[in-house]
């Protein structure tokens, strides 16, 4: 299988016109750690922060952007726009929402921005050069949420990086998200911890660049 | 006779619709408490529009959403195809319900296992 079958015409198009910034959608469902993971990466190179985190899911809620951020790794160099997206869900409950203690219009309020965030972070599938997918680590990953994820990028012949986030945590499995979708690249991290970073921003390079 | 009205709708029936009428469908038996399989499932754009239509119906007290599943799409990598352009991605069964009545047990490669309840 060649880099054209792989990848598609578009990819290789990109690769020998370099574009110069590749627009990076971070997918993937509530929770995972997309805005931990955003921030770090963003911290690492420009210093500060892209939004905020939350044990409670669906914290971020509108797409968020940063641009150029420049990411070096091993002498290869790659400017990426950074995009944080709101938790992909097919079902949100406010009551979920009380769960963690907030009023019953705290939560309502919660969920009806949840649901515009969700559309917003399909939408945005429109617009991008590729998609880094977090999934967490601990979770099944034969979710609709991931398979909707890839099944978008393949026919849009878009490359993917899928991310094993949370690997602190002792029930981590990224053996098993290999497993499930074994024709596509995957970086085990701890995106809290900032375990295997320098391997990210290598295969980050590499896919993007 | 009570019960829960299960729909498995054939990949003939799903083919003489518009991807719009396809959604409304699904959506519209969901909301009536129906359980629906579907036997080829829906293309990656397909799951998309759903996913949209499904937050715009959202509602509070009335409508948490739909519990999804189905298997990862297989790709057909010829280069003919490729290099026409042809979108060749197979698409493979899916079981779709309200969230509040259908619940994922277990999923894996080659099965899915679920729990059905009535109306909570
Ligand atoms: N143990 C552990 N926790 C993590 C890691 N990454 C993120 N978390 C925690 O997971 C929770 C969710 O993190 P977020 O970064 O807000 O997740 P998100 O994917 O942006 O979530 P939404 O914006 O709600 O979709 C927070 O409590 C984080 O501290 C990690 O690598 N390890
Ligand atoms: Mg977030």
């Amino acid at each position: 299988m060649g880099l054209m079958s792989k990848l598609g015409f578009s990819h290789l198009f990109n690769r020998i016109f370099r574009k110069k910034v590749s627009r990076i959608g971070i997918y993937g469902p509530p929770n995972a750690g997309k805005t931990t993971l955003a921030n770090r990466i963003v911290r690492d190179f420009t210093g500060d922060a892209m939004g905020p985190v939350s044990p409670v899911p669906h914290e971020t809620r509108r797409v968020r952007r940063r641009e150029g951020v420049q990411i070096e790794s091993n002498g290869s160099k790659v400017k990426l726009d950074v995009v944080d997206t709101p938790g992909l869900a097919t079902k949100i409950d406010f009551h979920d929402f009380m769960a963690f203690g907030m009023t019953e219009d705290e939560a309502k309020r919660r969920a009806k921005e949840a649901t515009e965030g969700v559309i917003e972070a399909v939408k945005w599938l429109d617009d991008l050069d590729g998609v880094i997918l977090v999934m967490d680590a601990t979770e099944d990953p034969y979710t609709q949420v991931n398979v909707t994820v890839i099944g978008n990028m393949e026919a849009r012949k878009l490359p993917l990086l899928i991310v094993a986030n949370k690997i602190d945590l002792p029930t981590a499995s990224p053996a098993r998200i290999h497993s499930a979708f074994p024709q596509h690249p995957m970086v085990p991290i701890s995106a809290l911890a900032g375990q295997n970073m320098d391997m990210l921003y290598d295969k980050i390079a590499d896919r993007f660049g | 006779m009570e019960g829960i009205q299960l729909d498995l709708l054939s990949e003939d029936m799903l083919e003489s619709m518009t991807p719009m009428e396809k959604i409304r469908h699904i959506l519209d038996e969901v909301r009536n408490g129906k359980i629906l399989v579907v036997e080829k499932g829906l293309t990656p754009n397909e799951q998309t529009k759903l996913i949209e239509m499904t937050m715009t119906e959202i509602s509070p007290e009335d409508f948490s959403g739909i519990e999804i599943e189905s298997y990862p799409v297989k790709q057909n990598y010829t280069i003919f195809n490729r290099f026409f352009g042809k979108n060749t991605v197979k698409t493979r069964l899916t079981v779709i319900g309200p969230a509040n009545q259908l619940k994922t047990i277990k999923k894996d490669r080659d099965l899915i296992s679920a729990l059905v309840s009535s109306r909570s």
